[in-house]
């Protein structure tokens, strides 16, 4: 099993989610975090007080997935959260060492495979 | 009126004052019910402002709320310099002269409007009349929210203010051939409403839909101030019907009257639409409901009765209801329904006028429904003329601005969200990794650029 975290522009993540339903990848959570990525800091101005912007916005998905998925799951966040431009976030596959599904006491595959 | 004329040709040397000889004086109680109905009115832009804030999503927040609040500037002096001069001043029968351009005679004296006088100081029914541009300008905003640059809608709202609300507003009430004609407008059902409404529709389509549009839901971020928007528009709201008597007298007492029965029967009616539908009563839903019953008695409110307003009230609901729920459907991307609300609430409410007119209630004339057949085809010809002058002048002033610079911002901007793209602010920020800039030091360093740029 594999972790995958996704960090995304937030104007992204409907189309992420999208692409995820659509390569059959259920199960997930997410969260909204700032974030700095090298991209152009954007400057604001409230009267004379003018700031830069390090953070930005991004969303920030969790999937835990068995490992004939994690494929799939990369490539369809790779294709949905792409603009090209400098901030379109960052995925990180990660090992798990134990899953437990707490509704059945499941483990592992079992407790990452969806139930239909 | 054969008199006024006689004094209008003996005076032209002396403009206003001609007529101040022949006028009553001003009134204290009239002129003191319309300043504070001017300043209810002018409420309602920044009303509208929350309304079509709160609808919107969070990165576009301010962005939508500076689309009302803009107008404010930009309309209002447009109007003191040459709108209101277009529209109220003696012209043809289309639109009026330069006479009244950059205030010049509009002074202290009595108003004499399209050969009435009032009882207020001219410069009082300058600044009411000021109000009502500003918010028509504003209104069209929410067919558009969400895209549209901010330059060039400054320019749209601008120059539309003169080209296509003046002429509109002169037609109708500065002694044009639809007012000649006997059309019943009492507060701008055609003026306004469906002026505004026909803009924003034709707005919608040229400048396309939004990048999300139809392929997620673009859900309203806060229903309070939607909410909070609505209520502020029924309070000036008061000052928009009641304060279209130019007068505090009984026939401002009938349009008050009216204007707090005629949205809270749309709200009953909407309600139970809302319950038998989904079996769930919705606060944007109830908000709609007031402000399209407001749209619809808009037009009558100076000429029905209190009963009738209610009954005007709760048809108005139907068309309104209905045609908002079909645009949801279609690739028409009306953002926030101006063409729904507003044209059809105001089509709705205009000839309805001419079916609920009494003679008794108003003075002037009496609908279809008792006896004057005439009235409603009137109401039809000014719905008919207003529709078709606002969607080819709103067309063609869209396409001579868009021929010079990009009407639409960029998908990746839309993406970022026009508050930081436009206006380099958002609406709600904690101030987390915003490191100050000191203009002194830093500014050799700092790329004033939005992100998302092209680098």
């Amino acid at each position: 099993m594999k972790m995958v975290v996704a960090i995304v522009r937030p104007e992204a993540l409907n189309d992420v989610l999208e692409a995820l339903f659509k390569a059959e990848v259920r199960g997930l959570s997410i969260s909204r975090v700032q974030g700095h990525g090298g991209e152009t800091e954007r400057v604001e101005t409230y009267r004379g007080t003018t700031v830069k912007m390090e953070l930005s916005e991004k969303v920030r998905l969790e999937i835990a997935v068995s490992d004939h998925f994690v494929d799939p799951t990369v490539k369809a966040i790779i294709k949905a959260a792409r603009t090209g431009d400098v901030g379109d976030g960052k995925i990180f596959v990660m090992p798990v060492d134990k899953v437990y599904r707490i509704r059945t006491g499941e483990e592992d595959t079992a407790a990452v495979t969806p139930v239909s | 009126m054969k008199n006024l004329r006689t004094y209008a040709f003996w005076g032209t040397a002396l403009g206003s004052l001609a007529f101040a000889a022949d006028a009553p004086k001003i009134d204290s109680g009239d002129t003191a019910w319309m300043l504070a109905s001017t300043a209810l009115v002018l409420l309602m832009t920044p009303a509208v402002g929350f309304f079509y804030g709160g609808m919107v999503r969070s990165k576009n927040a301010l962005n939508t709320i500076m689309m009302s609040v803009a107008a404010l500037g930009f309309v209002g002096i447009t109007w003191a310099i040459v709108g209101y001069s277009l529209a109220f001043s003696d012209g043809s029968g289309i639109l009026g002269s330069l006479s009244w351009a950059f205030l010049r005679n509009v002074g202290l004296t009595p108003a004499v409007i399209a050969g009435t006088t009032y009882t207020i100081p001219h410069v009082v029914y300058m600044a009411f009349q000021a109000t009502f541009c500003i918010i028509t300008a504003a209104l069209i905003s929410g067919a558009i929210v969400e895209r549209m640059r901010f330059v060039p809608y400054l320019i749209f709202i601008t120059l539309w203010s003169i080209l296509i609300y003046a002429p509109i507003a002169h037609m109708v009430w500065g002694g044009g051939f639809l007012g000649k004609l006997g059309a019943f407008d009492f507060a701008g059902g055609t003026v306004v409403h469906i002026n505004a409404g026909i803009a924003g529709l034709v707005a919608a389509l040229v400048l396309g839909q939004r990048k999300d549009f139809g392929r997620q839901a673009v859900l309203p971020h806060n229903v309070t101030y939607i909410v909070l928007g609505a209520s502020l528009l029924w309070f000036g709201w008061f000052g928009f019907n009641g304060g279209s008597a130019v007068a505090s007298n009984g026939l401002a007492g009938l349009a008050f009257t009216n204007t707090f029965l005629a949205p809270a029967a749309t709200l009953v009616v909407w309600t139970i639409l809302d319950i038998l539908r989904t079996g769930k009563s919705t606060a944007v839903g109830a908000a709609t409901a007031i402000v399209v019953g407001l749209v619809a008695i808009t037009p009558a409110s100076g000429f029905v009765s209190p009963m009738n307003a209610i009954v005007l009230g709760a048809i108005a609901t139907f068309p309104s209801y209905f045609v908002i729920l079909w645009r949801a459907k279609t690739n028409l991307d009306d953002s926030l329904d101006v063409f729904g609300g507003h044209a059809i609430g105001g089509i709705t409410g205009a000839l309805l006028t001419g079916i609920l007119a009494q003679k008794v209630f108003n003075g002037v004339g009496d609908g279809l429904l008792y006896g004057n057949v005439n009235q409603f085809f009137i109401q039809a010809l000014a719905v008919g003329v207003s529709t078709a002058y606002s969607a080819i002048g709103t067309f063609v002033l869209l396409k001579i601005i868009g021929a010079f610079t990009p009407l639409k911002a960029p998908v990746k901007e839309e993406g970022l969200g026009m508050d930081v793209t436009q206006h380099g602010e958002e609406a709600y920020t904690n101030g987390e990794g915003a490191i100050l800039v000191n203009a002194d030091i830093a500014t050799p360093n700092i790329k004033t650029r939005a992100v998302g740029g092209t680098d």
